[in-house]
């Protein structure tokens, strides 16, 4: 399976390396050329030694995604610091490409519901977090 | 009309500005505090502080009632969201986005973001305009409507040139409406009106007639 992941941020970089770790083929496209050192940060080899693949490139410049496999991918990952070109890639990949499974990190609750409910496989980690400082207070008040 | 402004840089305050004289109902929302401040010395309570992408401020500047959302914020990303939230989430009827790079155009389109305005495009059109010896100038696209207006110039020794508008062989589906000779005024052609070289022709066509047409007026 061809997973492309769109920021290599502390996310992006995470989900890469355990895709890759488990067989399957991994694209990364960033803009910024040191988000790399990320891949690479406490693997005995590089991240292209162990056969990822990284481009640098700005994710809703159409040439970039396709130099870092769009056309090839079975999984696209949008998952930059920035909700909104997170939705955009993401429905560029779905819309433009076609790609069969596409996951977007939204930080915003609110936008991560709504884009969902339109059919989006959105992921909100603000969300998970509230529930869980949420379950934490209900803990301690009911020890 | 009740309009709500997204992004309160040059172009939005500028709008923002024309549309209260015009005597419209305006909201400005700009989500960058500095920026917000001083506008809100000239606008008062016209203008709310927030992130335009997030659905509450849009709500609280009253998205579902509004009946034109213009973004105009200096990022392609933000406009095109807050435009598709208002469009598909809001029912707004009317939409306008700013294109801050054309080379964004193509996402605007892909996600029904129309019309989507691009200060670049506009000024390289005029240009395309003003170079002599152009071919064809597209001065107008309706894209919903499937017309187009072109205006070609006649060419020495064209198809066209000398002879009469009902004698020239255009497509179905296409039209001359006017025919502006050099110093004389424009006007609006009958079939015995006259076409000479160096005269500008303007068509209106179904989109994709262009070549049929050009073949027309070049030499």
């Amino acid at each position: 399976m061809m997973v492309l992941v769109v920021g290599a941020g502390r996310v992006g970089a995470a989900v890469a390396k355990s895709s890759l770790a488990a067989g399957h083929t991994v694209s990364v496209l960033d803009a910024d050329p040191l988000s790399h050192e990320r891949l690479d940060a406490g693997q005995p080899t590089s991240w292209e030694d162990a056969g990822g693949q990284f481009t640098v490139g700005t994710a809703i410049e159409i040439e970039a995604l396709v130099a870092a496999g769009v056309e090839q991918a079975d999984v696209f990952i949008a998952a930059t610091s920035g909700d909104n070109t997170n939705l955009l890639v993401a429905q560029v990949a779905q819309k433009r490409f076609g790609v069969g499974h596409v996951i977007v990190r939204v930080l915003d609750p609110a936008r991560s519901d709504w884009y969902a409910e339109q059919g989006l496989h959105t992921i909100c980690a603000v969300k998970v977090g509230i529930a869980m400082f949420e379950q934490a207070i209900a803990d301690i008040a009911t020890a | 009309m009740y309009v709500i402004v997204v992004g309160g840089g040059k172009v939005g305050l500028n709008l923002a500005r024309e549309l209260i004289g015009k005597g419209q109902e305006v909201t400005l929302v700009e989500g960058e505090r500095r920026t917000y401040l001083r506008l809100e010395q000239e606008l008062e309570h016209v203008v709310q502080y927030g992130d335009g992408t997030e659905l509450w401020v849009l709500e609280r500047a009253g998205i579902r009632r509004a009946d034109l959302v213009v973004a105009v914020t200096g990022d392609d990303e933000d406009n095109i969201l807050i435009c598709q939230v208002a469009k598909e989430k809001y029912r707004c009827e009317r939409i306008i986005a700013r294109c801050n790079n054309p080379r964004n155009l193509q996402h605007f389109k892909l996600l029904g973001v129309q019309p989507a305005v691009s200060a670049t495009d506009l000024i390289l059109n005029l240009i395309e305009h003003e170079v002599p010896g152009h071919g064809l100038v597209r001065l107008l696209d309706l894209p919903d409507e499937q017309l187009e207006i072109i205006e070609v110039e006649v060419a020495t020794g064209a198809p066209a040139a000398g002879r009469r508008v009902s004698e020239i062989d255009l497509p179905e589906g296409s039209l001359i409406i006017s025919v502006l000779s050099r110093g004389k005024a424009g006007l609006v052609p009958n079939g015995d009106t006259p076409i000479s070289p160096g005269d500008e022709v303007l068509i209106v066509l179904d989109p994709g007639l262009e070549p049929h047409i050009t073949a027309q007026f070049r030499a």
